[in-house]
């Protein structure tokens, strides 16, 4: 490897996973950080911490100005921005590399043209992976979109072109309303987002997410297999699993082979993620957007292949070809992630920071925390509530179930309220453990199922 | 005439307008009704409102926008 030291460009559990993982390649590690954290456990683990500026993320772990300086001043090599904050911003990738390090993660390049989700379906769809039926792009006139619409089958949705993050839609299910709707929507596109465009797309009913991790480095492309992550509050990812189950292996070869091809189709390079959603009864899947970074949700993967996806990357960023063959690569067992947030679930998941007055990690080989706590932390309010994630490994998606059930069982963090309630009910969940989920499935189970629980404990 | 303060329920970033191009949900001097919110609470990502809690003459306050904030740290005082 060319380079002997990274700058992490992140905070929380992520921060501490890319110490380790630098650490196990020899690599002197540096870590940024706001004043919010300077008590932090990534900042105690690296070689060298570096403060950035104040709480507020916009001045700290948002301002690539800083970040920079930090760089060249302790003369990292290389900077590896986690997920959120910067990892998908373009601007700061090209500016690391003109400050002559290296991106931990694919060029600017590649991040605005994945980014665009226009053009990142318009590459989808060239490398021949499946897209949502709908308008190729923006439609201008309604009696178009009515025709696109009659097409391809109602339920439809209206998306804004320049909506995102679940804004800007509208689902219209009959003929009928849709010239009224289409109207409206294109109004109140322009109002929200100074753009009236719009495109149509099929609803894909009782859908699941699938997401394949795949790895790059320009020249060779591999995947390392799907993720399941259809459990979702608010569009928020809540459990993950791998493999995804009730997968048929050809509908998992294509899948697979479909990111492959996307991945190679613009030279990719670093680690990502291409995510789909399922429709099970059409055993059809359809591309949504690619990832261009390590996902929260990585550890499952890991767990069922057995690569580190972490060393993987910092490996491709000091110019290492890929250190795994696709024939290499093979699922073994069943793994679960549950992402335990400093949320209380009894209370519409209120954020609620504070100190950790003690902590009991389960322990086996079966068993992983990534985690940003440690017994006396005091868990600032300025940041994502994410804590840690517990990671249970089986042979089989059912001892995964019971042996998760059993490390729930013996996680305790004192001091907060934390979503470990909320696991242990699913863990236990008969339609859970029969697969019988979709995308909408948690949301409706915790008006149901799970409000119901908390109702009757409260009179017992 | 009383002077009472009005706290913040939860610690996090403190926020005197609804959205950064709006004007402040109450300028000092500003009169307040029970049920009037005064600010916003940014909390690990999601935003709570803070009511005023009580009527009075005048709001003056004591906390910034954008101030970090912890619970129980008085973000306003009020005279009746």
């Amino acid at each position: 490897m060319t380079i002997g030291s990274v700058l992490i460009a992140n905070r929380g559990e992520i921060a501490v996973r890319i110490n380790s993982a630098a650490k196990a390649l020899g690599l002197r590690t540096i870590q940024v950080h706001s004043t919010a954290d300077t008590d932090s456990l990534a900042v105690r683990l690296a070689d060298e911490a570096v403060p950035i500026g104040p709480p507020a993320a916009k001045k700290s772990y948002l301002n690539i100005p800083a970040i920079i300086e930090a760089a060249k001043t302790a003369g990292a090599d290389a900077v590896h921005p986690g997920y959120g904050f910067l990892a998908e911003n373009a601007d700061f990738a090209d500016a690391v590399v003109a400050a002559g390090m290296r991106f931990v993660g694919p060029s600017g390049t590649a991040i605005r043209l994945l980014g665009d989700k226009v053009a990142a379906r318009e590459a989808a769809r060239k490398a021949g992976v499946p897209t949502v039926p709908g308008s190729d792009g923006r439609i201008s006139s309604a009696a178009d979109a009515a025709n696109i619409a009659d097409e391809i089958g109602f339920p439809v949705m209206i998306k804004a072109a320049a909506g995102g993050g679940g804004r800007g839609i509208r689902i219209i299910k009959e003929r009928s309303e849709f010239e009224r709707q289409f109207l409206q929507a294109a109004a109140e596109a322009e109002a929200a987002f100074g753009d009236g465009g719009l495109y149509v797309e099929k609803v894909i009913e009782r859908a699941r997410h699938v997401e394949v991790q795949i790895l790059g480095d320009g020249k060779n492309f591999v995947h390392c297999f799907e993720r399941e992550c259809s459990l979702q509050r608010r569009r928020q990812k809540v459990w993950e699993e791998a493999p995804a189950f009730r997968l048929p292996p050809e509908v998992r070869d294509r899948l697979c082979a479909s990111a492959v091809e996307l991945a190679r189709s613009v030279g990719y390079v670093g680690a990502g993620t291409v995510e789909y959603l399922y429709d099970e009864d059409a055993q059809a899947f359809y591309f949504i957007e690619v990832n261009t970074r390590i996902q929260v949700e990585h550890p499952v993967t890991e767990m069922i292949t057995g690569i580190d996806l972490v060393q993987e990357m910092l490996k491709i960023a000091g110019g290492a070809p890929l250190s795994v063959r696709q024939e290499d690569i093979a699922i073994s067992g069943h793994a679960i992630e549950c992402r335990i947030n400093a949320e209380d679930p009894f209370k519409d998941f209120q954020p609620w920071p504070g100190k950790v007055e003690g902590l009991t990690v389960p322990e086996a080989a079966h068993v992983r925390f990534d985690t940003l706590l440690y017994e006396g932390y005091t868990v600032p309010p300025f940041y994502d509530s994410l804590l840690g994630k517990l990671i249970v490994h089986g042979e089989t998606r059912e001892q995964c179930l019971s042996r998760l059930g059993e490390a729930l069982g013996e996680l305790e963090i004192r001091g907060i309220p934390t979503t470990v309630p909320l696991h242990t009910a699913l863990a236990a969940d008969p339609d859970v453990a029969s697969g019988r989920i979709h995308t909408r499935f948690l949301e409706g189970w915790l008006e149901t199922r799970f409000a119901a629980r908390d109702s009757e404990k409260e009179v017992a | 005439m009383s002077k009472q303060e009005i706290r913040s329920p939860l610690p996090g970033v403190f926020y005197r307008r609804p959205t950064p191009d709006s004007p402040p949900y109450k300028n000092d001097g500003d009169a307040v009704a029970a049920d009037d919110v005064i600010g916003l609470i940014e909390v690990m990502k999601s935003f709570h409102e803070v009511k005023a809690g009580v009527a009075a003459r005048a709001i003056h306050f004591l906390a910034d926008n954008e101030d970090a904030i912890m619970a129980g740290d008085v973000i306003a005082e009020v005279e009746g």
